[in-house]
């Protein structure tokens, strides 16, 4: 029977292999949760995983669900594998200035080739007090804009310096560009996207324009699925890298902001589950294991550059190390002798191209089950034909894996608790050097799903005070009211919402302004 | 032994000279890139000792003046150093043997690697801080008697500027207005002095000194030492206070970033607060009213876990820190010194004492 409030949520978490998905009910019980195979389309996961979960509880208590809740992965992955990404055109405004420094002058190698970007530098930006470095040329841009055309490149990330006091130069050569390319092309803005830093905020700017398309087709497929579910009137949110829930919209123009949710997600349910409140949290999927950490309940955040895929950035992030290794991971055997296993895997096709689902590519999945270690998955004796010493070699190698992304995340020598999530997590051994014990705690495979169910509301404001005007004290405690005011607009029960980040940024070059940031969250009302 | 400075020993140094930048001398990942650019292109720099420059020859400072954050911003267009540096060659009608860096602090420990890669130039182990200091006059050669005068400003526009002045405090008055035109910060050519001068008054082996703290610490986190034990060996520091940072407050006055910190304590320190001042650099550590390190001994905020150094900008709500103390070069705990760097001389109402001692009153802490 259907409750008189719709407290119910849906929690969906895509990974690159698996599409989990749980219901809880208003007292936080999970009452459903299955898992199925990502597919080629996501869309098809999603509907598949959706389906299941409502037909585990009846349409009639779905009726109780209110709240629709999507992690995805998928941007991480893009650029972990290095596939799918936009070819970008980085228009940076600011010479004489910047040149110093290239465009992308610390990105790996690797990164930098796969992304094809191509970079340009036109004279503009501004100076701290707002005065102009250089004019902007309009036909420098015109050029670009030809150049992006006669070349094909599918998105542009405008940077300009000190866009974050004056984006005058960036929002006219974003008027040019579309005057130019239409408007509909995708153009990533700087000064939306991060704060004062130039190259962090240009490397986030590149990120985010490489990953419209990926967002796009993610987003779309949340939206669809749902309403083919008969799930309607429902809030619908997706995850960001902070642990709270963005509106879709929202993250179909900035899909960065959606990167390491799926971690985060992980962390928050791994600590709803084993009631950890520290700990190391090792979440293997089919195609990547992020690492993070559990720090008094909630998601370590880097304190240090906050770096996606080895890149700099300046937007929040939690502390996270993400290596290529899952189920899907391929083996193979270097001339050498040596085996290595992934960073590339065979993604959501694992349950078609893996050994022991009838396919006849070596993955991580077929070590463990080669080794008798993974009764439940497929059928082992497939595995048979494989060489002895590839198994030892490449579960060796498995382990050496896990175990370094776990040291990475240490800060000292002493053993920490170790909380194993996530479909891949039978690739982990009972034991792992450096852990006091490593946990496995029930419904371990959909924890992503949990913690983005039980995820919190923010609310978040960015303000620039004259401090002749408004006193700091007064500025700060307006700011904190609005911040709250926000997040229970947002849908947070005003008795849980809490302060959990106040920033004062001096604008002394604004005269005397100060630029205060306060972020806010808490529980849904329900 | 000649000894070069390639890509790897500038990204130690950067992160060393920012322990020894005191809470100020800005990010060090832009100096450290614009370093980095110019060896990957001209190749690596030697450093040369104070005793290898003769006694005659001249050096001059190579370094960036004004606020670092707004560095972070506009970054340089990488032709300031040679601007400099070739009108201070005009000005001085001879060609400096060597250049060196003026004090240490994520940015300007990295600085004279521009003009050393790109022209060839050795650059001497020394400094005239041995930390970072708010002022162009707070040198070991200004309290000698040496002038930093004349200095050569330059911005990414193509503008320079030549400053003679009748002494520091002018030339200082004079370069932070016109930095402040040009745009928020220079690059200057400064500190003209001869190798005797160097060899007297110069700190010797300060960048040696940064980028062994930055191997100190990336090696500690490598092996999973404590990287903040390791600092304090490194550095003779001391241990003041661990806790979270519970507010913080800034206010701008003309180039300079004052404000306090508030820290509330954790595990031993748990219950108690300390309070950071700073001007640009931390300059007043206080718990329960009474100080723990004062300038010109150096405050250092570290990352609690990392132990990578929190620089004043980088002090945010919820940061969780070690706070140590270090002693200061024995230049600075002269009359002359204190004079100008004392707590006094950054408008506190407090006598100087060595960090040391105030250590070991507190308990050995």
């Amino acid at each position: 029977m259907a409750e008189e409030k719709r407290t119910w949520r849906l929690g969906i978490d895509v990974g690159g292999t698996n599409t989990d998905a749980v219901i809880i009910d208003g007292d936080l019980n999970l009452v459903a949760s299955t898992k199925s195979p990502t597919t080629e389309d996501v869309m098809g996961g999603i509907k598949a995983a959706m389906h299941e979960v409502v037909s585990q509880i009846g349409l009639e208590a779905a009726a109780n669900i209110g709240f629709a809740m999507l992690g995805t992965t998928h941007c991480t992955n893009a650029i972990v594998e290095r596939r799918r990404l936009n070819k970008v055109a980085a228009l940076r405004i600011g010479a004489p200035a910047t040149t110093a420094i290239s465009c992308m002058a610390d990105w790996p190698e690797e990164l930098k080739s796969a992304m094809r970007v191509r970079d340009f530098l036109v004279h503009g930006g501004h100076e701290f007090d707002g005065r102009e470095i250089s004019a902007l040329i309009e036909d420098e841009i015109r050029e670009v804009a030809r150049v992006v055309r006669e070349e094909g490149f599918e998105s542009v990330a405008v940077t300009s310096v000190f866009s974050p006091v004056s984006d005058a130069h960036e929002r006219r050569a974003v008027e040019v560009l579309r005057a130019e390319l239409g408007e509909e092309f995708p153009i990533s803005v700087s000064s939306e996207i991060g704060s004062l830093g130039f190259l962090e905020r240009e490397n986030a700017s590149i990120l985010n324009a490489a990953l419209v398309d990926v967002a796009r087709t993610t987003a779309d497929s949340f939206e669809e699925a749902l309403a083919a579910e008969g799930i309607v009137d429902v809030a619908v949110y997706l995850g960001q890298n902070d642990g709270t829930l963005m509106s879709v919209d929202y993250a179909k123009r900035y899909p960065i902001f959606t990167i390491a949710c799926g971690p985060t997600n992980s962390i928050r349910g791994a600590s709803f589950l084993t009631q950890e409140k520290d700990a190391i949290v090792v979440d293997i999927g089919g195609t990547t294991t992020d690492v993070g950490v559990l720090f008094h309940g909630f998601p370590r955040e880097s304190m240090v550059a906050v770096e996606i895929g080895d890149v700099r950035t300046n937007f929040r992030m939690p502390d996270l190390v993400s290596v290529g290794l899952g189920g899907g991971s391929i083996v193979r055997r270097a001339e050498d002798g040596s085996v290595t296993v992934g960073p590339d895997s065979v993604g959501f096709r694992v349950t078609r191209d893996a050994l022991v689902f009838g396919g006849d590519v070596v993955t991580a999945t077929d070590i463990v089950a080669a080794r008798g270690l993974a009764p439940e998955v497929g059928d082992a004796s497939l595995t048979s034909s494989l060489d002895a010493d590839l198994v030892e070699r490449g579960y060796a190698e498995i382990v050496r894996i896990i175990e370094d992304a776990v040291d990475a995340m240490k800060t000292s020598a002493g053993d920490v608790k170790v909380v194993l999530v996530g479909g891949g997590s039978i690739l982990a051994p009972e034991a792992l050097e450096g852990a006091s014990a490593v946990l496995r705690p029930p419904h371990f495979g959909v924890a992503n799903a949990i913690g983005s169910a039980i995820a919190q509301v923010s609310g978040q404001i960015a303000k620039v005070f004259s401090l002749s005007e408004t006193p700091r004290a007064q500025a700060i405690e307006e700011s904190k009211r609005r911040a709250c005011d926000e997040a229970i607009a947002a849908g947070a029960d005003p008795a849980t919402v809490e302060v959990i980040e106040v920033e004062d940024i001096p604008m002394a070059y604004l005269g005397d302004a100060l630029c205060i940031r306060v972020k806010a969250v808490g529980d849904l009302m329900l | 032994m000649r000894r070069f400075i390639g890509v790897d020993e500038i990204e130690d140094m950067a992160l060393g000279a920012t322990v020894l930048g005191a809470g100020g001398g800005g990010d060090p990942y832009v100096g450290k890139l614009m370093a980095i650019e110019a060896i990957r292109k001209y190749g690596d720099v030697e450093l040369i000792t104070p005793d290898e420059v003769p006694d005659d020859a001249v050096v001059v400072v190579s370094q960036m003046m004004g606020a670092p954050t707004i560095m972070v911003e506009k970054i340089c267009s990488g032709l300031e150093p040679m601007a400099t540096y070739d009108e201070m060659v005009k000005e001085l009608g001879v060609e400096p043997y060597a250049i060196y860096a003026v004090e240490a602090g994520g940015v300007n420990s990295t600085i004279p690697f521009i003009l050393g890669a790109t022209r060839r130039i050795p650059v001497v182990d020394c400094d005239l801080m041995g930390r970072a200091f708010p002022e162009l006059q707070m040198t070991t050669l200004g309290i000698n008697g040496v002038k930093g005068q004349p200095a050569v400003l330059a911005d990414e526009k193509g503008n320079t500027v030549t400053v003679r002045a009748i002494d520091d405090r002018w030339l200082e008055r004079i370069a932070r207005q016109a930095t402040s035109v040009m745009g928020g910060y220079t690059i200057l050519a400064s500190y003209m002095c001869t190798g005797r001068q160097l060899k007297d008054f110069a700190i010797p082996g300060t960048p040696t000194l940064c980028e062994k703290i930055g191997r100190t610490l990336r090696e500690a986190r490598e092996m999973h030492a404590d990287p903040i034990a390791a600092v304090l060996e490194v550095t003779r520091g001391h241990r003041l206070f661990k806790g979270k940072v519970v507010d913080v407050e800034r206010n701008t006055d003309g180039m300079f970033v004052r404000g306090r910190a508030v820290v509330a304590g954790l595990d031993d320190d748990k219950g108690r607060e300390l309070v950071i001042e700073f001007q640009n650099e931390n300059i007043i550590a206080r718990a329960d009213g009474r100080a723990l390190c004062t300038s010109p001994d150096l405050i250092m905020s570290l990352d609690m876990e990392s132990g990578t150094p929190v620089t004043t900008e980088g002090l945010k709500y919820g940061a969780r820190i070690v706070v140590v103390g270090m002693p200061c070069d024995d230049q600075w705990r002269t009359p002359e010194g204190l004079a100008v760097v004392g707590p006094r001389a950054f408008g506190y109402d407090l006598d100087y004492v060595p960090v040391e001692e105030l250590a070991a009153t507190e308990g050995g802490r």
